[in-house]
């Protein structure tokens, strides 16, 4: 049956056989960003070979891990970007790719997040926000919307979410763009930039977890979920001319930010190279 | 092997930058010259009295060896970038004190899992909590052998002098190298802080050793397998085209998780203790004095174990028949030899900057010799004459 149901995948090439069919429920957002950064590396015709992909706990960190066929790095929760940074230095010249999730990135990983994007490391996170736990079981999490109800909010969320791309893109990112699962063309072109910048980049999917998230808030369906992204989503430069009260609840979309910034493991080599040169070790003879 | 590629070009810039000879410093530079020496060439690190001086003098010479300091976020990112940078190849190191070590141990157990070669360098300080965060102490015996949670083997090795430092970080990375295995530096803060005379080596008087990397594609689609019959497996580095797939999770010996069926976890866990155990006799070592003929054994460790050589020898000059006995790997404990030394013996006294930690692990093998602790805390080392009181105590 599993043979059958992704052989007729044309991004099938890009997955580990041998883990399929994937853990991710009927109808999760999950599929739609694999199915969207294979995509995005086929049209880039980026070899694999040439990819690490770390990620941490939760159900976003199975996107890619282990169903991706590449290098994967599955690591403890929270701190896939602090991993990332480890190979990355190692291989400067790989893409270095985390895609995990809002818990997972944005509240127990929230500070290597933000020291990354300072760094201006070369990493691209693809963080999966579907403003809940769901592994666990359905808790608020820190981009739980105001007044949703979750199983540790049960009468309503008390807590604002944290915005996360705004503030990734305040903190020194080469490159932060937010999309919704149901901006699929959107969400590969940046993800191909992403891949492209030098610096760090960060792609936040809104993405729909209908199981914990939507059963509990009134879109019990996927597709309820989807049309409830579209309905509310707000391309960035309208956004900017709406007053605060009106973004509540609102999905801001878009590039937020594409700059060009010293990056880290670029810095680290040519500081390498300087102490070589002012200690005169170069690779003349010994004597 | 001192490093991955370049191996002539790292002898000459080690020769070139370190002569050979006596030098005057600290324990903490010692640990870092002997990471130089053995191939470190990543450090990620987070300050943390009493051992930045190691994160600072790697700061300072690493980009001499062409290698890579990182300061971190925090000591937990730390550990993870080292894990990181370990699976592509470099031989990694950080440095710690109590509060940091306690962050790290959480990753701590996922290098033991997922078998990745890295030196935790723990200098020692008065705990618990803050404590006197300035302080030498020997608190984390334990920390250090189940702070991790889980079923898990640990290496930890503890120098006990300057020069000591050098050469038990040496061998911490070739034993983390071999088996493919985390090792623990337990260092302590006074020795960290003691400056006294070092010979720095000439690079290739240093035995060194690199990690077993897969010798055809079969090896490599087996990176937690037991290829090799001895427990460890080699370990196909990221970036070569193996897709390989490293998880903290149960997974079977192609690295896919398998939580589900109760023989992989067994055979994993299995395994990654008996490749440990296996090479016990290689891992462990000691010092030994006076031992061939004694009545009162004194077992010490790390900073303690130097007033203790000093009242072993006062109480020789008056008679009593002391011995010594220093664990210079601390973990897995060298329980088979204190057992064999316990014979005969009257009373064994175990000095230690704690309120009794080794003195546990002794116990294990002392079956019916009385055993007495002596302990001291606050931040200040044991004194030979505190020592000698106690054997003459029992004497």
């Amino acid at each position: 049956m599993a043979i059958k149901i992704y052989s007729k995948y044309d991004k099938v090439k890009y997955l580990r056989k041998e883990a399929l069919p994937t853990a991710l429920c009927p109808g999760c957002g999950g599929g739609t960003v694999l199915n969207a950064f294979a995509n995005a590396l086929d049209e880039l015709g980026i070899d694999p070979r040439d990819i690490v992909v770390v990620s941490g706990i939760g159900c976003s960190a199975w996107i890619a891990s282990p169903y991706f066929l590449a290098d994967t790095l599955h690591t403890t929760h929270g701190r896939a970007i602090a991993f990332a940074t480890g190979v990355k230095v190692g291989l400067p010249d790989k893409k270095v790719v985390v895609i995990s999730g809002d818990g997972d990135l944005a509240s127990i990983g929230g500070n290597h997040l933000l020291h990354a994007a300072r760094r201006n490391i070369d990493i691209t996170v693809i963080l999966v926000n579907n403003f809940i736990y769901g592994m666990t079981g359905g808790q608020v999490a820190p981009t739980t919307p105001f007044g949703a109800i979750t199983t540790t909010s049960p009468y309503r969320n008390i807590e604002h979410p944290l915005q996360i791309s705004e503030t990734i893109a305040a903190a020194g990112a080469s490159y932060v763009a937010r999309w919704t699962t149901a901006h699929v063309y959107q969400l590969i072109s940046s993800i191909k930039k992403a891949l492209n910048v030098k610096g760090f980049s960060l792609v936040e999917v809104i993405s729909q977890c209908p199981v914990q998230f939507g059963r509990r808030n009134k879109m019990k369906e996927p597709a309820e979920m989807l049309r409830w992204f579209l309905k509310n989503s707000v391309p960035l430069a309208k956004a900017k001319k709406m007053p605060p009260e009106e973004l509540e609840g609102k999905f801001v979309i878009g590039e937020f930010v594409t700059r060009e910034r010293p990056e880290f493991t670029e810095e680290i080599n040519k500081l390498i190279e300087e102490v070589a040169e002012r200690y005169g070790l170069g690779d003349e003879d010994a004597d | 092997m001192i490093i991955r590629g370049d191996e002539p070009e790292q002898i000459r810039l080690l020769k070139k930058l370190y002569r050979p000879g006596n030098y005057f410093m600290q324990g903490n530079e010692a640990v870092a010259y002997g990471a130089l020496f053995a191939g470190c060439r990543f450090y990620a690190g987070y300050p943390i009295t009493p051992s930045s001086e190691i994160a600072e003098t790697m700061a300072r010479e690493l980009p001499k060896l062409r290698g890579y300091y990182l300061q971190m976020e925090d000591e937990i990112g730390s550990i993870a970038a080292m894990i990181g940078a370990s699976w592509t190849g470099f031989k990694v190191m950080t440095a710690t004190a109590g509060p940091g070590f306690s962050l790290m141990q959480e990753n701590l157990g996922y290098a033991v899992m997922t078998e990745t070669p890295l030196v935790l360098v723990d200098v020692q300080r008065s705990g618990p909590s803050t404590g006197q965060a300035t302080k030498g102490a020997q608190g984390d015996f334990f920390q250090a052998r189940w702070g991790t949670h889980g079923d898990h083997p640990i290496v930890a090795v503890s120098p006990v002098s300057v020069e000591d430092a050098f050469w038990e970080t040496v061998r911490a990375f070739n034993i983390a190298e071999k088996l493919r295995t985390p090792v623990i530096v337990l260092f302590d803060g006074v020795i960290a802080h003691t400056r006294e005379q070092i010979r720095i080596p000439d690079p290739e008087d240093v035995e060194i050793t690199y990690r077993r990397l897969p010798e055809n594609e079969e090896e490599a689609k087996l990176p937690f397998g037991d290829p090799c019959g001895d427990g460890v497996p080699p370990m196909p580095l990221f970036g070569h085209g193996y897709f390989t797939h490293v998880t903290g999770s149960t997974h079977k010996e192609n690295g896919l998780r398998d939580v589900y069926t109760p023989e992989v976890h067994d055979r994993l866990v299995r395994r990654i203790h008996r490749k440990i155990e296996s090479h016990e006799e290689e891992i462990q070592k000691w010092e030994e004095y006076f031992t061939e003929d004694m009545d009162i054994l004194i077992i010490s460790w790390g900073v303690s174990a130097r007033p203790s050589l000093g009242a072993v020898l006062r109480a020789r000059e008056e008679g009593i028949k002391a011995g010594l006995f220093v664990p210079k790997t601390v973990h897995p404990f060298p329980g088979k030899r204190v057992r064999e030394l316990l014979k005969g013996v009257r009373a064994v006294l175990v000095p230690e900057m704690n309120l009794g930690q080794l003195i546990l692990e002794v116990q294990r093998y002392a079956d019916d010799v009385p055993l007495r602790g002596v302990n001291k805390i606050g931040g200040v080392p044991l004194r030979v004459d505190e020592i000698l009181r106690e054997i003459r105590g029992v004497a």
